[in-house]
């Protein structure tokens, strides 16, 4: 569905990504993990057409999309969960989700979409007249969630979707992925929480410093030593003999 | 017939480039930061592993040779810390030190699935019984298919190489359905099912996996003849993993190569530049997901071709033909690569000086010798029977030990061995 081949992407003089190759196939869960500054809102920023891409291709669903403005690549179902959550506070949660869908012309599906969601995640119900400020982060980030899938995406990115939510916050946002996972979204997750990211994805790949150094499937990049050193807290950084 | 991994072994050609272009780019960085060889390599050339933009930029980058594995002993090669690493294999056929192979733990997985594949293809289920007469040891000839027989839920043997009234008796009683041995031992079997009347109608046999040593279709049709089974070649490499690494599925023209794991290029043996799919040529491989002995551009002294039309089978992985030779010097005796000159080498250090010799191959029954001949020089003249045997002993001994064969030593007198002259070459193959 989305390929990505020998990208290389940065800003100015300064090269971020050093010829990254990675794939995410239909219905799959696909997590890119990696420590600070590896390059992996880079990667998506790329994707979605925010980084201009110097080297290498990206394709989606057949398009070229190195070659596509960013509001071109939306319509074509690409969505991103960006950092930060990143909504707009002054608005109300309803008319964030609104803007969800800003692109679509389908207007009655758009109100159904709405209800649907609300229906999905009680919370935005409750608060749909509140200015989106007023939630907390795990709400916001649930918001932010739903306002991507407003936009009825055939792939949805999320960077760093557990980035500042306590424990109970964060289980509960990896229920709402998995309940994606289940009813067969594509997701492409970029986190430096490792352990819940391994958990829900079915492959991954691991960044450092632009490059991507492993890939398999989650179960065994949970099991793989450099991963569990680096990314998990475990064991401790060896001395090499 | 099934297939043990639909979506690897019949995946797309375009997913299947992406795939091995994503583990190469990881293979490299990987190499490029944890193996020294590697990056005196790279950086002699100016070459960053992001330089690898696609398959093809991999033909830039320098062979590796048994000489650069040997040359790494015992551990230089590896791309792990040692902690990480949890068996390690050695192969003695090596021009000098033994070339000493890593794994991991996923590595271990990575075979034994692997293997599974070429099991599978070759028609093996969980209700079979698998007998495994290659060696256990040091090196990887009887693991692979071990691993992976246990994967699919088979019963395996391991009786080893040997005992054949044995083999033959467990072979019957046990009701052993696969057989795994090396074309020459599958023929002493056969033999010895002759000499103690057993008919292989009483026997259970169904499914032949060999490998290890040259063969040929004559002798495949030989073996299911006289075993009453179906035989598949299979293409082991220990460098790059063991056995496992390529088989044949049921149309038996040309091994699948797993090639989700190992690039495959076929060279020129004299010039090393590529050669078009289908020509005749030295196979070269690049492992994509070994993780404690990566190898990049592996000339793997194998002639070959490659086949990359499609298999009725459904597979869409490429077919290595029937290994057609040596590209080297290198001869295989009793599934054992054997370098000339290490034997030179040893008897050097035996002898003391420079000596002059000559290896001769040759088949009694089913099986291969191997024959050492040595010039006698004044050096090594002796009054008493007893010092010359004993010296032979010895020098056997150190032979056997140096390259995982006994040979036989034949002491001959001097100048019989014409070095010069084309027609007393190092080697004399008279399997030929």
């Amino acid at each position: 569905m989305l390929t990505l081949k020998s990208v290389q992407a940065g800003y100015g003089r300064l090269v971020v990504l050093k010829g990254v190759s990675l794939h995410v196939r239909a219905g799959e869960v696909v997590t890119l993990i990696g420590g600070n500054g590896a390059g992996k809102s880079t990667l998506l920023k790329a994707v979605c057409g925010l980084v201009p891409v110097r080297r290498g291709a990206v394709e989606f669903a057949g398009e070229d999309l190195t070659r596509l403005p960013a509001e071109r690549i939306v319509s074509l179902g690409l969505a991103l969960v960006p950092e930060g959550r990143r909504v707009f506070s002054s608005l109300s949660v309803a008319a964030n989700l609104e803007l969800g869908a800003f692109h679509r012309r389908d207007r009655q599906q758009v109100r159904r979409d709405l209800e649907e969601l609300m229906g999905r995640f009680p919370i935005l119900r409750e608060r749909a007249s509140q200015p989106a400020g007023t939630l907390s982060g795990g709400e916001q980030q649930i918001l932010a969630i739903a306002r991507a899938l407003m936009s009825r995406p055939r792939l949805l990115m999320l960077d760093e979707p557990s980035m500042g939510l306590a424990p109970k916050m964060l289980a509960q946002v990896y229920d709402i992925l998995a309940e994606l996972k289940r009813s067969g979204t594509t997701l492409l997750l970029v986190e430096q929480n490792a352990r819940a990211a391994l958990k829900l994805a079915d492959r991954g790949y691991v960044l450092e410093t632009g490059r991507i150094i492993l890939q398999g499937t989650a179960a065994e990049l949970q099991e793989d030593p450099e991963v569990q050193r680096a990314y998990l807290g475990k064991g401790y950084r060896e001395v090499w003999e | 017939m099934p297939i043990y991994d639909q979506q690897a072994e019949c995946v797309s050609r375009e997913e299947l480039a992406q795939l091995q272009l994503e583990r190469l780019q990881a293979t490299l960085h990987r190499v490029y930061k944890n193996v020294k060889f590697y990056k005196k390599r790279f950086d002699a050339l100016g070459f960053l592993p992001e330089d690898c933009q696609s398959l093809e930029d991999l033909a830039r980058l320098p062979f590796t040779t048994r000489y650069d594995l040997a040359a790494s002993y015992p551990y230089e090669m590896f791309a792990v810390p040692l902690r990480e690493v949890v068996r390690i294999h050695s192969s003695t056929g090596s021009p000098g030190n033994p070339i000493v192979m890593g794994y991991t733990c996923r590595d271990l997985r990575t075979w034994a699935r692997l293997a599974a594949r070429v099991l599978t293809a070759a028609g093996v289920d969980r209700d079979d019984v698998v007998q495994v007469t290659l060696a256990y040891g040091l090196m990887t000839s009887a693991f692979g298919l071990h691993y992976g027989v246990e994967l699919l839920g088979a019963s395996v043997i391991p009786t080893g190489p040997g005992g054949t009234v044995r083999q033959v008796q467990i072979m019957r009683d046990y009701r052993t359905t696969v057989l795994i041995s090396t074309p020459g031992y599958a023929r002493v079997i056969a033999d010895a099912l002759e000499e103690l009347g057993v008919d292989p109608k009483t026997l259970h046999l169904k499914v032949g996996l060999l490998a290890g040593e040259p063969w040929t279709e004559a002798q495949r049709a030989e073996i299911e003849a006289r075993l009453l089974l179906t035989a598949y070649d299979n293409y082991a490499l220990s460098e790059a993993m063991g056995p496992g690494v390529a088989g044949e599925c049921e149309h038996r023209q040309g091994m699948h190569l797993n090639e989700d794991h190992f690039y495959p290029e076929v060279v020129d043996p004299a010039t090393g530049a590529p050669l078009p799919p289908g020509e005749l040529g030295e196979l070269v491989l690049t492992t994509l997901s070994r993780e404690a002995t990566p190898l990049i551009r592996f000339r793997t002294g194998d002639l070959t071709r490659l086949d990359f039309r499609p298999c009725p089978c459904g597979r869409t992985l490429a077919r290595l033909s029937r290994i057609a030779g040596r590209a080297d010097q290198v001869v295989v005796v009793k599934g054992i690569n054997i370098f000339p000159e290490r034997v030179g080498q040893i008897l050097a250090g035996v002898v003391g000086e420079a000596p002059v010799y000559q290896l001769v191959i040759g088949r009694e029954g089913a099986l291969d010798y191997l024959e050492v001949r040595l010039e006698v020089r004044e050096g090594l003249f002796f009054d008493k029977m007893t010092a010359q045997r004993e010296f032979l002993q010895k020098l056997t001994t150190k032979l056997a030990q140096g390259i995982g064969v006994r040979p036989r030593v034949k002491l001959v007198e001097p100048a019989s061995i014409d070095r010069a002259q084309e027609t007393s070459p190092l080697v004399i193959d008279l399997r030929r």
